[in-house]
């Protein structure tokens, strides 16, 4: 897609209208991950609603369940499901569009939302892939405040150790997480160096919400031979508007119809400046 | 005495189911020896995953394989595959509706003196409880097999315990009656229902004998399927008796006595006394000694129907 930075602008208002539609949703997560989203959806995955049910189609699970306002628009945007109809049912009572993904929805594998499950059953996916011979690729995104977990590492051992080159995970490098910044919470920075001391292909993307930086990252991990690829992208929590950039507040904070205003227009005006 | 452990009848039936299967997989978590799958990973390698020590990989692997189409059977002690993985059990198993069997093997008090880290006396209470989890304790090698082959069947999520050791044959290669879901009436009697469950049959059938030749008259039910419990067999079974007696390696607390009672109670008043292991670490010992101790076995189960029937 040539217009995805454009694209993202939209998909960052589709956000904040699902949030201030539902009332509830972790808009910051949301503004750090979508450009990664958006790339994956666009330009990189063979998955569309035409070949969802496919057995060669590629996977991607939202291991970050939390930011699922982002992955909502992008699946919309993506035609899986109408947008309108998130507008209309995201939280509300008997809805399929829950605060977390849920496979019961088109184009969701998994359901997740408890963080350190994503990378677990990704390894899992891109070992299914391997012993039917299949070439799909596997994706997860992960948060960075996420790494605390266990689970992770475990499966960073098992998918270097099976030697799964189908897999690609992302971590959303926006060093905030609820309670502050990640390293003040618990200290996770030489990721570079922890990732390749399991065994894995590291790559860092410098602007994680720079589209054309990231699609780079994901076209050259296609070409790596025997190991996963892990993509550290350095994003900007928040990202999209001064309101809410690098503000732990915004973790999950639904804007004021103010800050609703300001948000939208500040959104407006950087996509103008793109052109 | 049979010499076949559970654990066996499942490799057995796995092995011959995959070599025309090729979507059966197999994990452990280091633990292909005490689970007596080590011979599935020799023979099918392609279909084996060993994820080392971690038992929250273990699932969930599980679970991605089978989200693509794989049949897997995550083997692991019932003791850690049911707390450190109940997660992942719950979320990536359960919630997503995966197609993933978890084996808990060594369960209940099988470790013997290995003490309570090494102990699942919880497991049922536990699995029961994630919704769209189904939990099953087979008694006796035959019927693992039956339940083996009935699980291959369906796509649905599933927790079973088996114990490590060989236990007493309860039916023969001729006569294993089974239908998924359905308890087994392995003797019918009108004064008292016995329950069990897993390696509790065998006692509960001696202790048939026991009130026998006392004159009581016992109804023996195999309800290895603890969930979902067949109730509509336990209403009618119970409905012929005076008193109900549950028995198993569990805690008192939610596990087969606590469902069982509570059917009982709300269709079909009755005394129900639950015989179990205590809410503490268990006394040190060998299977055989701690159910002796906690009166698991047949003179105890009989002890306990007596009082049952006191008015």
């Amino acid at each position: 897609m040539d217009n995805l930075r454009e694209k993202t602008y939209e998909l960052r208002q589709d956000i904040l209208d699902i949030v201030v539609a539902g009332k509830g949703g972790h808009i910051g997560g949301d503004m750090s991950v979508v450009d990664i989203l958006a790339t994956l959806y666009f330009r990189i995955m063979n998955v569309s609603p035409e070949n969802q049910d496919s057995p060669d189609r590629d996977r991607f699970i939202m291991s970050k369940g939390h930011s699922v306002e982002a992955l909502y628009a992008v699946l919309a945007s993506a035609g899986f499901f109408p947008l309108k109809e998130v507008l209309e049912k995201f939280s509300r009572f008997g809805s399929p569009y829950i605060g977390h993904p849920n496979n019961h929805l088109p184009g969701i594998e998994m359901n997740s939302g408890s963080l350190g499950h994503g990378l677990p059953v990704s390894v899992g996916m891109a070992l299914a892939g391997k012993m039917d011979k299949r070439d799909y690729r596997v994706y997860t995104v992960m948060g960075d405040g996420e790494l605390a977990e266990g689970s992770v590492w475990e499966a960073a051992m098992a998918g270097a150790s099976f030697g799964l080159d189908n897999l690609c995970a992302t971590i959303d490098r926006n060093r905030l997480q609820i309670s502050g910044g990640t390293e003040e919470v618990m200290k996770l920075d030489s990721l570079k160096e922890k990732f390749g001391a399991f065994g894995w292909n590291v790559t860092e993307v410098e602007d994680g919400n720079d589209v054309d930086q990231l699609t780079k990252a994901y076209e050259e991990a296609k070409t790596v031979k025997g190991r996963p690829t892990v993509v550290i992208a350095n994003t900007v929590k928040g990202c999209g508007s001064a309101v809410m950039e690098n503000k732990a507040g915004w973790h999950h904070r639904v804007p004021t119809a103010q800050e609703y205003t300001e948000i939208s227009q500040e959104l407006l005006e950087r996509k103008g400046r793109l052109s | 005495m049979n010499t076949i452990a559970n654990r066996q009848a499942i490799c057995n039936v796995l092995m011959e189911r995959a070599k025309t299967d090729k979507d059966i997989v197999v994990l452990c978590s280091d633990s292909r020896g005490s689970a007596s799958l080590a011979p599935f990973f020799k023979e099918f390698p392609g279909q084996a995953v060993e994820v080392g020590i971690a038992e929250q990989d273990l699932v969930g692997i599980a679970a991605g394989l089978a989200r693509c189409g794989k049949k897997p059977f995550a083997a692991s002690p019932a003791c850690f595959l049911t707390t450190r993985s109940y997660e992942q059990a719950k979320v990536d198993v359960a919630y997503s509706g995966t197609n993933v069997t978890l084996i808990g093997i060594s369960g209940g008090v099988s470790y013997g003196a290995l003490g309570m880290s090494h102990h699942s006396t919880q497991d049922i209470a536990s699995m029961s409880a994630i919704p769209n989890m189904r939990v099953y304790l087979p008694s006796d090698r035959f019927q693992t097999a039956k339940l083996i082959e009935a699980l291959l069947q369906d796509e649905k999520p599933a927790y079973i315990r088996v114990g490590r050791n060989p236990v007493e044959d309860i039916y023969s290669e001729e006569s294993c009656p089974f239908q998924l879901d359905h308890g087994v009436v392995l003797r019918e009697g009108t004064d008292v229902l016995l329950v069990a469950c897993g390696e509790m049959v065998s006692p509960a059938l001696a202790a048939a004998d026991i009130l026998d030749r006392e004159g009581i008259s016992a109804c023996v039910m195999d309800m290895y399927c603890v969930k979902p419990l067949d109730t509509r067999l336990l209403l009618e079974k119970a409905a012929g008796v005076k008193a109900v007696v549950t028995v198993e390696e569990h805690v008192r607390l939610g596990g087969l006595g606590s469902m069982v009672a509570q059917e009982i109670g709300a269709y079909d008043p009755k005394r129900v006394m639950n015989l179990s292991l205590p809410d503490a670490p268990v006394i040190t010992g060998n299977s055989r000694e701690v159910f002796d101790y906690y009166g698991l076995n047949g003179e105890g189960i009989a002890r306990e129907a007596r009082k049952a029937l006191k008015a």
